[in-house]
């Protein structure tokens, strides 16, 4: 059975290694937030200017001046830090965010990313995903499978607006995880109840099996917030 | 005896003239300068460049001077999302042209305007139609995008609090885009939660130093 959109970020929430600095994009992304493993430090960094941002606010406690890169309330946990966006594009573009999540419209078998503008779009923002994908240490897409209409996400080369070039590391979806490697584009672990056939069908480029395939195991987790 | 202070918003946005060009702080509404750019509309002054984050949120602030058509050219990093329909309706109208920068390279641009830079080069956006027309460089076998600075007339940024010298200090989030902002507007006006007497903020934490600030007003609640 496809997993859900929270099924999908409590799994990418059990990758985000100890103590690591993580940005997390919006749509699907945001989600990974309420999931984080309770025995594990992970540090989410906002664009706006935030290293440290917590969980929402309860209501009626919220504060204008502190608001998250989909400007919804937020808050800070201790620890955390405060910058201009100076600094935090410096942190972002520089390499010193270890993860960043993304959702995506498409993703090619060498790790383009186009999730900034539909082609039919008169008008789209950037914000600060060109940036994030290209210095983010590792970059992992989160996203559907395949479009409302069936069509693949992951493609052999991207047909909508590129973010930026041969920066995607995993893609996880509501079929599968694929690895993107120099020898091409890797099924890693697949979605309980669901046939590798389906989901080669279902993938726009070649696929090839990992001989250690699992099954997408989702820890269960209440979830946070 | 330096004193920069002016009494209200009005006052602060007294020179700015048809087809000047502004830029302003902000994320969203956080540390968006609302009390200057009402006074900005109030002036009436249209065929604005604008430099800015976001397109405005609803009518407010930069939103407001969208929707009244003051506007002609828009700068930005994300001109759509909740609330920003002011900005969808003057594109179809043909009211304004909007370039769309990726928002690291839209904050160094800035910066290297106020500080006396030529440009930046940026790994950002390479091969793709985000930078199509710009330069490419190489520089130790590393290819980079060759981005202008942006400067302009005037920068209007919020603090949360500022003194006569023209020091300001930001709460939180809200500080953003306004540093820069400050330091690459050729005139910088601040609007201020709370004026502060000099040394009320710390010399350690005077976000930006008086010398980038030409006009700070109180803002009134």
């Amino acid at each position: 059975m496809p997993l859900s959109t929270k099924e999908i970020a409590q799994r990418i929430a059990m990758d985000l290694p100890e103590g690591c600095c993580v940005n997390l994009g919006v749509g699907i992304p945001t989600l990974v937030a309420g999931y984080l493993p309770k025995d594990k430090e992970v540090i989410l960094q906002s664009e706006n200017g935030i290293l440290g941002m917590g969980p929402p606010p309860d209501e009626g406690k919220e504060d204008p001046d502190l608001i998250d890169a989909g400007k919804q309330p937020t808050t800070l946990v201790k620890g955390a830090a405060v910058f201009d966006t100076l600094d935090s594009f410096s942190m972002l573009r520089g390499g010193h965010v270890d993860v960043a999540i993304m959702g995506a419209y498409q993703v090619s078998e060498t790790g383009d990313l186009s999730n900034w503008k539909l082609p039919e779009a008169s008008l789209a923002g950037i914000g600060g995903a060109a940036d994030i994908a290209v210095g983010a240490r590792r970059l992992c897409v989160a996203m559907r499978h395949t479009t409302k209409d069936g069509q693949p996400k992951v493609v052999k080369e991207c047909s909508y607006p590129l973010t930026a070039r041969q920066v995607v590391s995993r893609i996880y979806t509501d079929l599968a995880i694929m690895e993107i490697t120099p020898e091409g584009l890797c099924l890693m672990e697949i979605a309980p109840g669901v046939e590798v056939a389906e989901v080669q069908e279902k993938t726009g480029a070649s696929l090839q099996v990992s001989s250690d395939l699992s099954s997408i195991q989702v820890a269960s987790q209440q979830q946070i917030t | 005896m330096l004193d920069k202070v002016v009494r209200d918003a009005d006052e602060a946005v007294a020179e700015i003239e048809d087809g000047a060009s502004l830029m302003v702080g902000g994320f969203g509404l956080s540390g968006h300068p609302i009390q200057l750019l009402a006074a900005v509309l109030r002036k009436g002054v249209k065929n604005l460049t604008v430099i800015s984050n976001n397109a405005g949120v609803e009518d407010v602030g930069l939103g407001a001077l969208i929707h009244n058509s003051r506007v002609s050219r828009l700068i930005c990093s994300f001109p759509t999302g909740k609330g920003m329909w002011a900005i969808k309706e003057q594109v179809k109208a043909g009211q304004v042209k909007v370039e769309v920068v990726p928002q690291g390279t839209l904050i160094e641009r800035i910066r290297a305007g106020g500080a006396g830079l030529g440009g930046i080069l940026t790994p950002t956006g390479l091969d793709t139609e985000l930078t199509e027309n710009k330069p490419v460089m190489e520089v130790d076998n590393c290819r980079y995008v060759l981005e202008s600075a942006l400067k302009a007339d005037f920068g209007l940024v919020k603090a949360d609090m500022g003194d006569r010298w023209g020091n300001l200090f930001y709460r939180l989030a809200a500080r953003n885009f306004n540093p820069s902002v400050a330091m690459a507007g050729r005139t910088t006006l601040a609007e201020v939660n709370t004026l502060v007497e000099l040394g009320t903020i710390d010399p350690n934490y005077v976000h930006t130093p008086g010398a980038f600030v030409q006009k700070v007003t109180p803002i009134n609640n």
